[in-house]
């Protein structure tokens, strides 16, 4: 199993979702983020006074997928969430032990 | 035959008006015993109308004779009545006016301020123009009008208001002829309520609750009660309209209100310091939805403000009221504009507070210039403003957090400096000569000498604010003491001070 991670902009969660579910993806959890990478961010002005605002509000999905998911996965995310522009985000794939189903306990790959 | 049914007919008819108009519990009238009654009752009705016209007869013979004096009451009964009408017009808008002074507090500066500071501070700073809406109401009745307008000296009111005694429904004509003392009064407690809730911008997010409240009550009775006096009260120094040594114009309030209060806020800021982490830390406004709300409320409870400081319904208000609303205009586009060519870009703070610089500049001119000189007067306050705050205070380095000197302060003084100049003697014919002649008021009408006077109005304004304001900061400082904990100023004032979240996040079930 494993765990993709994607910080996307907050205009494509309609698109990478819809992709998702277009591949059979089932499950996942959308939180609101702020962060930033290479991106740059903007600043404010109040009353004459400057405020650098560096972190920039972003989407970040999660799911935990199995193993022959993953790859067309991120390929549904980077279509869909791709402007080419900088601040697009970013995905990370990590290694997930063991999943279990709260309601029966159920394991392994059956429980995502 | 037909005449027996149509009399029987008749008979029936007024049988049933009878018994209708009788009360349900005498019962009805049997219809075979009703003929006499119905007898009696046309005699009696005969007998009524020769009562009457004699009643009318004597009547006219009697108006003929003292035609006259009927005429002289009637025409005392026809200008009481005017009177009373115009007392009711002119007590309608003053009631509506004093209303809408309070909601300038609460909620309108409340929002404003509220805003403005960290998400951690807003009910603070909220609760801070609110508290003054109780205490200052309290004061006020007990003593603080009549330090303000009972008769004193020249400098504060005597204590023969004291508690309001004597002040009822009686029209006091110095100060406004056709309305209650108590419209009068409730009118006035509105000015001293927003007045002292203005300096709280100068120290928010960093002033005990407590000592806020002692340093209101004390700053109520040493700034604003003389000032009040000076200016509005009777035999007052600056008094224009009675009899004043330096006749100062302040229609609304420039001196009284805002010069004390943004020069007190001042003094308070350099009193009590910054706030931690001021200004490395980033601390913008937390919502400047809520300060655009309030700023709104603030612009449409300055009419009561200014065109109820006419006293009266009429055209004076009218004047008052165009006034204010041009000049808050000009002065959204002075600010929003300069910060436009500055910055690139104007800003809904920048634009909201430069109405509110307008509002204050046009305050004390309001009853005195026309609609053009209105124009230019919030222009010019709309730009100076926006400089005071983002350019000077930057470079002294001061925290006066919510700029309550930058726009309070620095607008009064300029509005009341230029109400020297472009007061019109057509608008409001203040300054007469011994056969009732207006004479001119300001610069351009040819009386420079009332430059003087307005500056001498300012200067005491100013004196008695940082006298004043310093004297009550070491009194609180040295009993209670004035500022949070540092642990407390972190931990945010709503939490430290009132044990509560302005915004309390709760995971829905």
């Amino acid at each position: 199993m494993t765990k993709v991670e994607a910080v996307i902009q907050n205009s494509k969660l309609e698109a990478v979702k819809t992709a998702l579910q277009e591949i059979g993806v089932e499950g996942m959890t959308v939180l609101e983020v702020r962060g930033h990478g290479r991106q740059k961010g903007h600043t404010e002005v109040y009353r004459g006074r400057e405020y650098s605002v560096d972190l920039i509000p972003k989407t970040k999905l999660e799911m935990v997928l199995a193993d022959a998911m993953v790859d067309k996965a991120v390929q549904a995310i980077l279509g869909a969430a791709r402007t080419g522009k900088i601040g697009d985000g970013k995905i990370f794939l990590s290694r997930v032990d063991e999943a279990i189903r709260i309601r029966n306990d159920e394991r392994g790959e059956g429980a995502l | 035959m037909e005449s027996i049914n149509s009399f029987d007919f008749r008979e029936r008819q007024i049988d049933a008006y009878i018994e209708a108009s009788l009360p349900a519990s005498s019962g009805g009238i049997r219809r075979n015993g009703s003929h006499w009654r119905v007898l009696i009752a046309r005699k009696l009705n005969a007998a009524l109308e020769t009562a009457f016209l004699i009643l009318i007869l004597t009547q006219g013979l009697r108006a003929q004779t003292s035609a006259t004096a009927d005429a002289n009451s009637r025409l005392a009964q026809l200008e009481r009545q005017a009177a009373d009408a115009k007392s009711s017009a002119d007590n309608a808008w003053m009631l509506t006016s004093a209303a809408l002074v309070l909601m300038m507090t609460g909620p309108g500066l409340a929002l404003f301020y509220g805003g403005l500071v960290r998400k951690k501070n807003v009910l603070g700073t909220m609760m801070q123009s609110f508290a003054l809406m109780a205490v200052v109401t309290v004061t006020w009745g007990l003593f603080s009008y009549s330090l303000s307008f009972g008769a004193g000296n020249s400098f504060i009111g005597g204590l023969h208001n004291l508690f309001l005694k004597g002040v009822g429904a009686a029209p006091d004509p110095d100060y406004a002829a056709t309305i209650p003392a108590q419209t009068f009064m409730v009118y006035q407690l509105m000015f001293a309520i927003i007045t002292p809730a203005l300096i709280a911008g100068a120290f928010a997010e960093r002033m005990k609750f407590s000592a806020l409240v002692l340093f209101m009550v004390l700053w109520t009775i040493l700034v604003y009660d003389p000032m009040a006096h000076m200016v509005w009260g009777r035999g007052g120094l600056l008094n224009a309209s009675l009899g004043g040594r330096f006749p100062t114009l302040d229609f609304a309030g420039g001196t009284v209100v805002h010069v004390t209060s943004g020069v007190s806020a001042l003094v308070c800021a350099l009193y009590l310091g910054k706030r931690v982490g001021y200004p490395g830390e980033s601390m913008p406004p937390h919502s400047v939805v809520l300060s655009f709300i309030g700023a709104c409320l603030l612009w449409v409870g300055w009419f009561g403000f200014n065109a109820g400081s006419a006293l009266s319904a009429g055209s004076l208000a009218t004047s008052a009221f165009v006034a204010t609303h041009f000049a808050s205009a000009t002065a959204a586009l002075g600010w929003a504009g300069a910060e436009w060519i500055r910055n690139g870009k104007p800003s809904v703070l920048g634009g909201i507070s430069g109405a509110v610089a307008g509002l204050v500049a046009i305050t004390p001119a309001s009853g005195f210039v026309k609609p053009m000189s209105a124009l230019m007067i919030g222009l010019i306050a709309g730009v100076f403003c926006y400089w005071m705050v983002a350019k000077v205070k930057a470079r002294f380095g001061y925290d006066d957090s919510l700029d309550a000197f930058g726009v309070h302060g620095a607008g009064g003084t300029l509005g009341a400096l230029l109400t020297g100049v472009f007061a019109s003697s057509a608008v409001n014919p203040i300054f007469k000569d011994a056969q009732g002649n207006p004479l001119a008021s300001g610069l351009f009408e040819g009386n420079a000498y009332q430059l003087v006077n307005q500056l001498v109005g300012v200067a005491i304004a100013w004196g008695l604010a940082i006298v004043g304001t310093l004297v009550i900061l070491k009194v609180v400082d040295a009993t209670i003491g004035l500022r949070v904990s540092e642990e407390h100023e972190v931990q945010g004032l709503d939490l430290s001070q009132h044990g509560e979240e302005g915004y309390y996040w709760e995971v829905s079930a």
